[in-house]
């Protein structure tokens, strides 16, 4: 049986997890301070998953770039590449809130959307 | 010229703790409230942390910086907030009259019948830790460093060294990861982490980016620019351990050592700050000394949540929409009393109209020129007279009084200001 120490980052806490593991199997997880903790334990010591936020270039916008994040987490293992995809993107102004900017991000069931307004150029 | 002169509550700083503090203030029942903003949007340090995290508390969102100040901007304009950008705040008096500086209205004063101190926090800089060695460029904020990358878009190096484990920095060291830098080390001079774990974790260790406890900078290295950094580790009293110099290369040393509230303009309007949290000493509604002078986030105390921040304002818009209201029923139980034609001045200045619905009140005057023939001397409204009578010549070493009685009440109260005017029958 191995033991891991993890850090709970679904929230500001940062709660400090001991996951209880047997190969790919979770057996046990404590230092949790909710619920949401146990899941989480459960996801980072097998296949860990982070939100990414970026940037991509807009066209004729108030700023020459716009944020914009995943809706959801994506496997870390695949950062890089989700990164490398954001970036191929341009998009011209203007943009609304939450607008789908990639839809199903490298086939992960995660859209990368916009994280605010951007009105055009005055 | 702005459309009002004075407002109910006026409210400094549009990031979220401003924000939310002109949403409390709608909702208290506030009538006219505006938010004043130097940059040319609204939103505060918010629209340059494009990173998510922003939200989980009041929300129930995972947001992105930029999002959560939209979603309570939205909601501050669909309550009719009115906003002022591009415009500087640059001076406060305790009686709060506020003197602004605006790019498309030039130079304005304005009153405030309550106000809202939001003006957020500033980093630490270089010349505030004194690290010694050369002056080259290349050595940046961290927050100023995540506004170039984030919202200017360009980069401000390629190979850096952050200096402090703060949140802005740890942050920065992942984003500037993202966009293909190398962050070759964070030094942190005390022996635990100042910022939150989580980041730690999301942000360092993620990208193997080691973090150096214990850690400081000995001095910078590079004549135009930055070329190297030496790190040193320090004992418990913060004195170099010899022995364990390293030089380390890099263009660019970020700086993420602590944060400062802003408070120059409070100190103006003479606000007591706590030399501990370098804020306001506050109530429970963020009341500070100064009567109607309030304050909300990161100018009371630095939070590590924006969460906290977007509540603290609600209490603060909260407890300034209470006071203005009750200003406001105090000015409105007084109608003013104004010398007109011929008037030099007139006492009492103004009037309690719950006094007048109960007994006389006499109004005392004296003439600017002597007037040897019969006159008019008559109280009267914007749009309606209320007493008039005569008296057969005036002159300034002989006093004049005006009854006003219970009956004339009605009539006062459709007044804003009485005016008294002394003229010659003849010109009548
Ligand atoms: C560089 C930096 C990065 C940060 N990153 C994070 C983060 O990633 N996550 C997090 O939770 N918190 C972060 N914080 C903390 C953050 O400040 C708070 O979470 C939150 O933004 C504070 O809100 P606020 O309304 O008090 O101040 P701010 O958001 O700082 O807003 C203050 C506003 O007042 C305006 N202002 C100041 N003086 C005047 C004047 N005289 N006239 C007119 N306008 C004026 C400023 O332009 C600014 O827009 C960061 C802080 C800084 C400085
Ligand atoms: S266990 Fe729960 S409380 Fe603790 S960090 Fe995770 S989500 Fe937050």
């Amino acid at each position: 049986m191995e033991e891991r120490n993890l850090i709970c980052t679904a929230c500001p806490m940062g709660c400090r997890l001991v996951v209880k593991m047997e190969g790919d199997q979770v057996l046990q997880i404590a230092g949790n301070r909710c619920r949401r903790g146990e899941s989480f334990g459960r996801q980072e010591a097998i296949a860990p998953q982070r939100m990414v936020a970026s940037t991509v270039r807009v066209l004729n916008g108030f700023h020459p770039l716009l944020p914009v994040y995943t809706k959801g987490t994506v496997p870390k293992k695949k950062i890089a590449e989700v990164l490398a995809e954001i970036r191929k993107v341009q998009i011209a102004a203007p943009v609304a809130n939450k607008t789908v900017i990639i839809k199903n991000i490298l086939g992960t069931g995660v859209d990368v959307v916009a994280s605010r307004d951007m009105p055009a150029k005055a | 010229m702005l459309a009002k002169n004075i407002y109910d509550v006026v409210v400094i700083g549009s990031g979220p703790g401003g924000v939310a503090a002109a949403i409390a203030a709608k909702q208290a029942g506030a009538d006219d409230v505006l938010v004043i903003e130097r940059d040319v949007e609204p939103g505060g340090i918010l629209v340059q942390c494009i990173h998510n995290g922003f939200g989980l508390t009041s929300l129930k969102e995972d947001l992105p910086g930029p999002g959560y100040a939209q979603y309570y901007l939205d909601q501050a304009k669909a309550l009719g907030v009115e906003f002022l950008l591009d415009t500087m705040v640059l001076d406060v008096t305790s009686q709060r009259k506020l003197y602004l500086s605006s790019q498309e209205h030039g130079y304005v004063d304005l009153e405030a019948r309550a106000l809202v101190m939001a003006m957020g926090c500033r980093e630490r800089t270089r010349a505030q830790i004194r690290i010694p060695g050369m002056r080259p460029n290349g050595v940046f904020t961290a927050g100023t460093a995540q506004r170039w990358v984030n919202v200017e878009g360009w980069m401000p190096g390629k190979k850096f060294v952050i200096l402090g484990s703060g949140d802005i920095g740890m942050i920065m060291a992942r984003r500037l990861t993202y966009e293909g830098a190398k962050v070759e080390r964070v030094l942190e001079i005390q022996s635990y982490l100042s910022g939150l774990t989580r980041n730690y974790v999301q942000c360092l260790q993620d990208y193997d980016i080691p973090l150096q406890l214990n850690y400081t900078i000995k001095r910078i290295m590079g004549k135009n620019r930055v070329e190297a950094i030496e790190a040193v580790q320090v004992d418990q009293r913060w004195n170099f351990v010899p022995g364990t110099e390293e030089i380390i290369p890099c263009d660019t040393l970020l700086l993420s050592v602590g944060l400062i509230p802003e408070n120059e303009l409070s100190r103006k309007a003479g606000v007591i700050l706590d030399p501990v949290t370098g804020g306001p000493f506050v109530d429970e509604t963020f009341q500070t000394n100064v009567p109607g002078v309030f304050a909300a986030g990161n100018v009371v105390h630095v939070y590590d949540l924006v969460d906290w921040v977007t509540e603290a304002g609600f209490g603060a818009g909260k407890g300034a929409a209470k006071f203005a209201l009750a200003q406001k029923a105090a000015e409105q139980r007084y109608t003013p009393v104004k010398a007109g034609r011929n008037v030099r001045y007139v006492v009492p200045h103004k009037l309690d109209k719950q006094t007048l619905e109960q007994e006389e009140v006499h109004l005392q005057m004296r003439v600017t020129k002597p007037i040897e023939e019969d006159v008019w001397i008559e109280v009267h409204g914007e749009n309606n007279s209320i007493v008039r009578r005569s008296e057969r010549y005036v002159r300034p070493g002989e006093m004049v009084t005006v009854v006003l009685r219970p009956a004339h009440y009605a009539e006062v109260c459709k007044a804003g200001t009485l005016t008294i005017d002394i003229y010659p029958k003849s010109e009548a």
